[in-house]
């Protein structure tokens, strides 16, 4: 076999004023949809007489706010994935990924970014998105008091008094957000310094560091699904909400380091990263896509089955809704059925062309998971998918490619003092 | 002579020697039985030329018999034979036969996908082992050349060629 080693390991990502240019062109445009969206709501009504009555009022900005709120979401869990992915190759001791092990570090950069819109959306958009954060829930005098929600008060509000300020929910964010930003430095310095210095301390070091953020995570991502999301739907719970978040989070997540790894690679860089990579990239989508369908069914076919109305409520909700009740099916075709058929065969996973295909219509399909998540609770029949969704939806994936891309451009775009990089070059499946 | 019964065995000491090997063996004109290795060697296959295997096909087709057996057992036992109210669905709701149908296409596939790989590779409980040189199980790699497929080929010629590829020895081997 030919040992073909001599790779230009200082090659480094060129952010170019071009590329940049067409990013912030993306974000213009997200821009102006997202306006017109915007003065469409305004003006074309949407105002439901029947609702005012009852003293909830729908105003065009709550549509606004629960974009936000499924962006925000999306992107954080997409850049904690990167990081996750980088960590798991670590923990794992994996050889083979490490030609593009900076694509997927370089999504945390995004982190700090996610943690503040987060939270700034939080505190503007509370009472319009979050049922739980109306006080008089929690009144006993009060005629809307409810007693499922107060038993759940505390929760969110522990140590104050329910219905005050929800303390406890605002720690678990600053606190997921904060270690999460601390595990990616951490990562990503440890990483950068074995470029200078070389040596296999760094390694060790970095698979510590993982294991650690591993096992923070795991509980992380779970309870920051039940805050994040299934807050919403107040009433309702699912236990398998944690892994359906983040099954959903993990493949958009592939999906992104997928795409970014082949766009790389086409403009030049990468040359260590061939089919064979891809490939099991590849197989990590379609297996990934098979784990969030399974995860999917499984919360739908107990639901479906016990038939308790409590539970139920949330499909149908959403089935049974001219809103969102076609998108489900979308959802399954485009996160399940096509990536299922596509990615079967072998060279479809190791030619660019169908990746990138299925790769964007994951990345939109896992998008309207999130929209399926949190519009119906927060919106009922005034959501659906129009120049404000699509809008948003522009903005920050141009935002967020715009950091991730500035942040990959900062360091060497091969960790070029990796132990088990020799073994990558070699990786043949 | 009588084919797939008198071999030429070149035996190779390093894996990297052997791939070389193959090529230039395959290169010569010389046709290769079969190369027996104690582990698996990468790329081996595609210097032997070998084409993709075919099992995934038999796969399918097992999986489609599964699918179809669980799909016709839940409508004949929950629709036509006992019909019940559970959970206030139709007699034959499509959710609730996804899970058998799912477990019954994975468990004919795989069954099916085994059978089939133990008969066409001689697995088979009735099959009988040609052993072609003890040490394949060990440290040996070793090159099968069937004498009488390479007929313009003596058997001195093909023991040369393997030899200049770096065989370390050079065997006969004949089965009844």
């Amino acid at each position: 076999m030919a040992h073909v080693t001599n790779y230009n390991l200082n090659q480094k990502f060129d952010f170019t004023s071009a590329f940049k240019k067409s990013i912030l062109t993306v974000m213009v445009i997200g821009a102006v949809l997202l306006a017109i969206g915007v003065v469409l709501a305004i003006f074309g009504g949407g105002h439901d007489s029947a609702e005012e009555g009852a003293g909830h009022a729908f105003h065009w900005y709550q549509r606004l706010y629960a974009n936000l709120w499924i962006n925000n979401v999306y992107f954080t869990g997409i850049a904690i994935i990167g990081v996750f992915f980088f960590a798991l190759q670590y923990a794992a001791q994996a050889g083979w990924s490490t030609g593009f092990l900076r694509v997927p570090l370089s999504f945390g950069y995004w982190l700090p970014y996610a943690g503040v819109l987060m939270i700034v959306t939080f505190f503007i958009a509370n009472h319009d998105l979050f049922h739980w954060t109306h006080s008089y829930l929690f009144d006993k005098n009060d005629a809307q008091y409810d007693k499922i929600i107060d038993g759940k008060g505390s929760f969110f509000y522990w140590p104050m008094d329910k219905g005050t300020f929800p303390v406890f929910y605002i720690v678990r964010m600053f606190l997921f957000f904060g270690f999460w930003i601390f595990f990616f430095n951490k990562l990503k310095n440890l990483s950068y310094a074995e470029d200078l210095n070389g040596g296999n301390d760094y390694w060790y070091n970095i698979r510590k560091w993982s294991a650690f953020f591993i096992i923070f995570f795991a509980v992380s991502s779970s309870v920051s699904a039940w805050d994040w999301v299934m807050s919403i739907d107040t009433h309702w719970f699912s236990t398998m909400f944690g892994w359906y978040v983040f099954s959903s989070w993990f493949v958009s997540g592939l999906a992104a380091i997928t795409l970014i790894t082949i766009f790389l690679k086409e403009k030049g860089y990468l040359p260590m990263v061939n089919e064979n990579h891809i490939h099991d990239l590849g197989k990590f989508i379609f297996g990934f896509s098979i784990f969030w369908a399974y995860i999917w069914f499984s919360q739908f076919l107990l639901i479906y089955y016990a038939n308790i109305p409590e539970e139920s409520v949330y499909f149908i909700e959403r089935l049974s809704s001219d809103v969102y009740g076609p998108f489900i099916f979308v959802n399954l075709g485009l996160n399940f059925v096509l990536p299922f058929l596509v990615l079967m065969t072998r060279d479809s996973k190791r030619h660019g062309i169908f990746l990138k295909l299925i790769c964007s219509l994951i990345l939109f399909g896992h998008w309207m998971d999130f929209f399926l998540m949190v519009q119906p609770g927060t919106l009922g029949h005034n959501g659906g998918i129009g120049f404000i969704e699509i809008g948003m939806l522009l903005v920050y994936v141009s935002g967020a490619a715009y950091v991730v891309f500035g942040g990959l451009a900062k360091a060497n775009l091969v960790p070029k003092n990796h132990p088990m990089l020799e073994e990558s070059y070699h990786h043949h499946i | 002579m009588e084919r797939d019964k008198n071999f030429v065995l070149g035996v190779y000491d390093d894996e990297d020697v052997l791939l070389d090997a193959v090529t230039r063996v395959r290169e010569s004109g010389v046709k290769i039985h079969e190369v027996y290795s104690p582990f698996p060697v990468h790329g081996l296959d595609d210097v032997l030329g070998y084409k993709r295997s075919r099992l995934p096909i038999a796969a399918f087709f097992f999986g489609l018999l599964g699918t179809t057996l669980a799909l016709v057992m839940q409508f004949y036992m929950m629709k036509i034979d006992w019909p019940m109210i559970i959970g206030g669905k139709d007699y034959a709701a499509i959710p609730d036969f996804v899970p058998v149908t799912f477990e019954l296409t994975v468990l004919l596939a795989a069954f099916g996908m085994v059978g089939v790989f133990m008969i066409s590779s001689n697995l088979k409980p009735w099959g009988q082992a040609r052993i072609f040189d003890l040490r394949i199980t060990d440290d040996k790699h070793v090159m099968a050349i069937d004498i009488a497929n390479n007929a313009g080929f003596g058997e001195e010629a093909i023991g040369d060629v393997l030899k200049a590829t770096g065989a370390t020895e050079v065997n006969k081997k004949s089965f009844e």
